[in-house]
């Protein structure tokens, strides 16, 4: 359908604000060994970003997404190319881009021998805030996160959930115009997980910071994004808002998952003959299609199997998912890729 | 200017407590010098008997402080770029050169941090020879000579251990370096014998070793009538040496970036 560019040019032209962050044709290479060529981690990578919107870089380990944000928060030059965030160009002034974001990176960043209270004062301090503005900025954050019960603990006492909001909060400190938060979620358990996205959520719509986030986790992508590219080998595949990237694949997708992996070349071979059946991959025992009647479709699959004498594990039909607009514009699953 | 003195003191108050709360840490960074001394003053006693070594009518124990003196300063100082491996390690690094932080405040926070150990270090080694019975002849200025040689040779490897860290990144290739350069340091000196005694070229390579202008000046500055002609140049060369370093090992962050 037409409707999604015809939006992105009547939104450009009702909405004069620059972009939160805007980068152009990023190219960045590492060296890996004497007679080896380096790495192109990223290859031509563009994205702009709207103010107070919560932006996904969707991508499996790998893709590139560590890398964008190295060199949109100040830690990284691409080889080439050009990016500003929050008005400066990150390039030629660092410094402003610095007063203007929170980073928080995989990693812990929080001092494992210090106490919450006193990293958060510490950064705080950093960030130019006076000593009774960082207390009080401090008071503020461990409330809000619900960390002030533990905050004159050890950190390396806390469990992992709290030292992660404790990142975030760090990253916060300074109300920055952009946080980049780095794969946010990953290795917290459901619960951290969840309040980390209730969290995540108000940052955006309640106090209009821009949030740039990594995930290599699709229904994070899907819940949390207001849009989201899609980033494979360095590249931007596809950019949208999760609804409309869905949307852009016409009707449902079919999976067929076989007994045995080594009738799926055959099995995809009989299934792409199928009337209305179209985009037929297989992938190991799993075998995807998508068509415009699911309904009358799955009989015809399941008869051209059965005729064929492959045996069948299971048969579904749903509406498009994240991983479908992946496979689209991958050109394999996500799963395939991340595990 | 104060934006980096604030910030410097911020990181410099972040080491020191995380120091004290780490008691054993603590006591072993204080017990290992005061071994040292007590250990190479009981082995070594009887070399200032050696016919040519210049004791000038001191006992071993009290020649071989200074030398305790700068090899824990050294030893010390050389282990300082493993902060910033951990801060490596974790996502600490990352989110302070993402944050407004000074670079020159990151190296001046680790390299106080390292001379106040230094400081208490050399407290300690000089309450321990005087308790195990040194008297030296001049303490004022000696003493004060002796805790600016100790800083200056601590500021001067921590640099070199920090500018390390942050090309290395790497743990081990800075334990590596760190051990191949303390030891060979450390002995072509008069931390522990008088090189009078040694080989030409150990002499020659004492003139040139940094660890052996902090013993120098510490020593002659404790001695009956010091050589301030030995005092003065070694002093500039190590503060020259250790204004150079820390600005050499800041400019490692630029490296340090380009390679991540």
């Amino acid at each position: 359908m037409t409707q999604r560019p015809a939006t992105l040019v009547a939104d450009a032209r009702t909405d004069h604000s620059p972009w939160a962050v805007e980068a152009h044709d990023l190219v960045k290479t590492y060296p890996v060994g004497r007679s080896k060529p380096p790495v192109r981690a990223l290859d031509g990578l563009s994205l702009q970003v709207r103010p107070g919107k919560v932006f996904g870089l969707l991508g499996p380990n790998g893709a590139g997404k560590s890398t964008t944000v190295r060199i949109l928060s100040t830690l990284s030059r691409p080889d080439s190319g050009a990016v500003r965030v929050a008005g400066h160009d990150v390039l030629k002034e660092p410094a402003a881009v610095r007063h203007s974001i929170g980073l928080v990176s995989q990693k812990p960043s929080a001092a494992p021998l210090m106490t919450g209270r006193e990293s958060l004062e510490m950064a705080a301090r950093i960030q130019g805030l006076g000593r009774d503005a960082a207390r009080r900025r401090t008071g503020e954050l461990l409330d809000r996160f619900g960390l002030a019960d533990a905050a004159d603990r050890l950190t390396r006492t806390w469990s992992g959930g709290m030292n992660r909001k404790l990142d975030v909060a760090i990253g916060l400190v300074n109300r920055p115009a952009v946080l980049f938060l780095d794969e946010p979620t990953t290795g917290l358990d459901p619960e951290a997980r969840a309040e980390m996205w209730a969290e995540i959520a108000r940052m955006a719509s309640v106090e209009r910071t821009t949030v740039l986030l990594t995930t290599h986790y699709l229904d994070e992508a899907d819940h949390l994004s207001d849009r989201l590219a899609i980033v494979d080998h360095g590249r931007v595949v596809a950019e949208g808002t999760p609804d409309s990237l869905k949307s852009e694949l016409h009707g449902d997708s079919i999976v067929i998952e076989l007994t045995d992996a080594a009738t799926g070349a055959d099995a995809a071979q009989r299934l792409s003959r199928v009337p209305a059946l179209v985009d037929v991959i297989h992938e190991g025992r799993t075998v995807r299609g998508r068509t415009d009647r699911g309904a009358t479709v799955i009989p015809a699959a399941l008869a051209a199997l059965e005729q064929a004498g492959v045996e069948v594990a299971s048969a579904t039909v749903a509406r498009p998912s994240l991983d479908d607009v992946y496979l689209r514009h991958a050109g394999r699953t996500f799963e395939a890729v991340a595990s | 200017m104060t934006t980096l003195a604030l910030h410097s003191a911020l990181l410099t108050r972040r080491s020191v407590t995380a120091l004290v709360r780490q008691p054993a840490f603590v006591a072993i960074t204080l017990v290992q010098p005061a071994i040292w001394l007590l250990l190479f003053g009981a082995l070594f006693e009887s070399a200032v008997q050696i016919p040519g070594f210049g004791a000038d009518g001191r006992s071993y124990l009290e020649y071989l402080t200074p030398g305790v003196v700068a090899m824990t300063a050294l030893f010390s100082a050389a282990w300082a770029g493993t902060v910033y491996i951990e801060d490596m390690t974790l996502g600490v690094m990352d989110r302070m050169l993402a944050s407004p932080v000074r670079r020159g405040a990151m190296m001046n926070g680790t390299i106080a941090y390292q001379s106040i150990t230094a400081i208490v270090q050399t407290t300690v080694i000089i309450g321990i020879a005087y308790a195990a019975g040194a008297r030296f002849d001049r303490p004022f200025p000696g003493i004060v000579l002796t805790f600016a040689a100790a800083v200056l040779l601590t500021v001067v490897f921590a640099a070199l251990s920090n500018a390390v860290a942050l090309l290395s990144r790497d743990q081990n290739s800075l334990i590596g370096i760190s051990q191949l350069l303390s030891l060979p340091l450390a002995f072509l000196s008069s931390a522990i014998m008088d090189p009078q005694l040694a080989p030409d070229w150990i002499q020659t390579a004492a003139t040139y070793n940094p660890l052996d202008w902090a013993v120098v000046v510490s020593r002659e500055g404790l001695a009956a009538a010091p050589d301030w002609a030995a005092i003065w140049p070694r002093l500039g060369a190590l503060t020259a040496l250790a204004i150079l370093m820390s600005w050499l090992a800041t400019k490692a962050f630029a490296a340090y970036q380009r390679s991540v």
